[in-house]
């Protein structure tokens, strides 16, 4: 047996070949004696030091992949930089071109239409849908028909967003499109649109791509979100004489509110940083009426060489994206102590 | 008549209303009213415009140009065209876009779950002084929006001459699949059985070993579901995939396909045929991975 010092020497060299102990039987052996007289004298942050080798890949591609290309992007904000002579300072230039710009909040009011069609549409459907399918279709109709039609409004959401895009993008396409087409045949030749094409339908056909798209998520969170549900409650509430809607917004949606937290956080993020759709049907135009933050920067960093501005807005975009996920989290976080509270 | 079904609803088992997947092993149906079916026909007939799409593309990609002219989208192909998938898949020489596409995604998969493991073992199981912190440095990296990260990466891939490579992106989304995956199995890690954990340790397991020979398998159902996931996000990018692949030859399937839009060569159906394959790639991981999915859709909203 050695003396104690010793064990937290050979521990320590241990631990920091640990990638190669696997390989070697015997120093694998001594390690363990070592552990087990070490453990009595009670070297629980030794114990713990030897687990940072780990985290060492993972924090250098973190670091070289996030870190500094985020520090970078920020410092570029403040710059005048067109890539390819070196970045000017100049300090809150861009910010103030930012604020003035028309474009970009005309890009951030685009922002909204998204967080219309991929958070706030999707999630007041999908509660309605997910709570039908489980209480009123699994019931009566059989969970196979519930669970068949669950599948099939989760089918967009398997697709890349930008083919999800191309597919309705080709319905919609203005002279010879699936959806002019069935127009002019119903006999309805006026209705008949460059819908994708026009300012003032470009946008809204864009979020019905989005709602298309996004609706199955929150259905089949919310389905899963209701085996929670004691039927208990419901029973108690039929005998109180609650009808379904009352049940349905008493008991239902303050149990899975958890979830609806979930799904209106990860979706507004999604939301805010909307590019494939935008990209693939109408880069966008016409005009500005489809622009969007990301997209904005994209042009601005390889179309307008004005990457000093593109960071800049990829900053704010950034900002916006932070302050709503700590808006969200505290929420929620309070919420959950309301509800302890009771 | 609200309350009459829910006074049946009482009468039913308790089982069925916690496994909704299965009620069709019960035997007994309640009565269906005449609203249960209007409200079936509506939650049908959302489920059918949901659908239509997919079934005009595949409709669509099966008809030649005239016939679509002639017969518009709605009918079914007189005869059976396949020119437009053909002039496509020769078009934008479809199998190498495929490899591209599995190329990344299947290495980004594995990687990031190789990056998360270790990241999770020193957060959940090693507990070290600041997890808290270092998890909540990965949450940042796995919301931050990739434009802002956008021109510094394709700066120093440029510098490292991995700018149009696909290992560029393969290194990329490593990093961001690993970021989640450090989050999610953090907080998996962290209720790992101590008992387990000592009794490796008594029998004389190194760390490394218990890493390999304890904590991975025993968590291999997770990692099965993150493995798939990372595989199928991966695949489906589209802003650092078309911004850092530029050339032809390593594009990825949804960038070659939405890059291919604009052209004015195609004609509708072999436009319709682009969507077509495009949809079908990610339908054949759906029917495969269904389980792996349905499992991962809903606890990564729980946790």
């Amino acid at each position: 047996m050695e003396t104690g010092h010793n064990d937290k020497e050979s521990r320590l060299s241990g631990e920091h070949r640990a990638p190669r102990a696997g390989s070697h039987p015997l120093r694998s052996v001594t390690s363990v004696n070592a552990s087990r007289s070490s453990r009595k004298i009670g070297s629980r942050p030794l114990e713990r030091a030897g687990y940072w080798f780990y985290l060492v890949p993972g924090f250098v591609l973190l670091t070289a992949i996030v870190i500094i290309p985020l520090c970078w992007n920020i410092y570029l904000s403040f710059t005048s930089y067109r890539g390819i002579r070196p970045p000017v300072w100049i300090g809150l230039g861009n910010w103030q071109r930012l604020v003035s710009d028309a474009q970009f909040w005309t890009a951030f009011i685009n922002s909204v239409a998204m967080i219309i069609a991929m958070v706030i549409i999707p999630t007041v459907l999908g509660l309605v849908i997910g709570a039908v399918l489980f209480d009123l279709i699994a019931r009566k109709f059989g969970g196979k028909t519930a669970a068949f039609l669950r599948a099939t409004y989760y089918l967009p959401q398997i697709l890349p967003i930008a083919v999800a895009a191309i597919l309705v993008g080709w319905i919609l396409r203005p002279d010879d499109g699936a959806l002019n087409h069935i127009l002019s045949r119903l006999g309805l030749p006026n209705l008949e649109h460059n819908w994708l094409g026009s300012p003032d339908t470009a946008l809204s056909s864009i979020m019905v791509v989005m709602i298309w798209v996004q609706l199955g998520y929150p259905v089949v969170i919310f389905m899963a979100a209701l085996q929670r549900v004691d039927p208990e409650l419901y029973e108690a509430a039929d005998l109180d004489g609650a009808n379904w809607f009352q049940r349905f917004t008493a008991i239902s949606i303050s149990i899975i509110r958890p979830e609806i937290y979930v799904v209106t956080l990860t979706c507004t993020i999604a939301a805010l940083k909307v590019f494939g759709p935008i990209y693939t049907l109408t880069r966008g135009g016409p005009g500005t009426s489809t622009i969007v933050p990301s997209f904005y920067s994209y042009i601005q960093f390889f179309k307008n060489q004005q990457v000093g501005y593109g960071a800049t807005i990829a900053t704010a975009l950034t900002l916006v994206i932070l302050l709503v996920a700590i808006f969200f989290i505290r929420a929620q976080h309070r919420s959950e102590q309301q509800e302890g509270a009771r | 008549m609200v309350m009459t079904h829910s006074t049946r609803r009482s009468a039913r088992p308790k089982a069925s209303l916690e496994r909704p997947e299965s009620p069709f092993k019960i035997r007994r149906k309640t009565r269906r009213t005449v609203s249960d079916w209007v409200i079936l026909g509506i939650v049908v007939g959302i489920a059918v415009i949901v659908a239509a799409p997919f079934y005009l593309i595949i409709i669509n990609s099966f008809k030649s140009p005239e016939d679509y002219a002639e017969n518009g989208p709605l009918q079914f192909p007189v005869t059976p065209y396949f020119d437009g998938i053909i002039a496509f898949w020769n078009r934008v020489n479809f199998p190498l876009k495929l490899w591209n596409s599995f190329l990344i995604s299947g290495t980004v998969a594995v990687a990031a779950v190789i990056i998360s493991v270790l990241n999770a073992y020193v957060i959940g199981i090693g507990k070290v002084k600041g997890r808290t912190w270092i998890v909540v440095v990965f949450l940042i990296a796995n919301i931050l929006p990739q434009e802002v990260l956008l021109y510094p990466l394709y700066f120093i891939f440029k510098a490292v001459s991995l700018y149009d490579s696909v290992w560029s992106v393969i290194i990329i989304f490593t990093v961001f699949q690993a970021a989640f995956g450090t989050y999610l199995l953090s907080s998996v890690y962290g209720t790992f059985p101590k008992e387990i954990l000592e009794a490796a340790a008594i029998d004389g397991a190194s760390r490394w070993k218990i890493l390999w020979r304890v904590v991975v398998p025993i968590s291999r159902p997770t990692l099965s579901v993150l493995l798939v996931f990372f595989f199928i996000w991966t695949w489906n990018e589209f802003l650092i995939p078309l911004a850092f692949l530029t050339s032809n030859d390593n594009q990825t399937v949804p960038v070659a396909i939405a890059t291919l839009q604009g052209d004015r060569i195609l004609d509708i159906t072999t436009t319709s045929a682009s969507a077509l394959l495009g949809v079908l790639p990610t339908i054949i991981f759906f029917l495969i991975f269904q389980r792996t999915l349905a499992r991962g859709i809903t606890a990564g909203a729980v946790k």
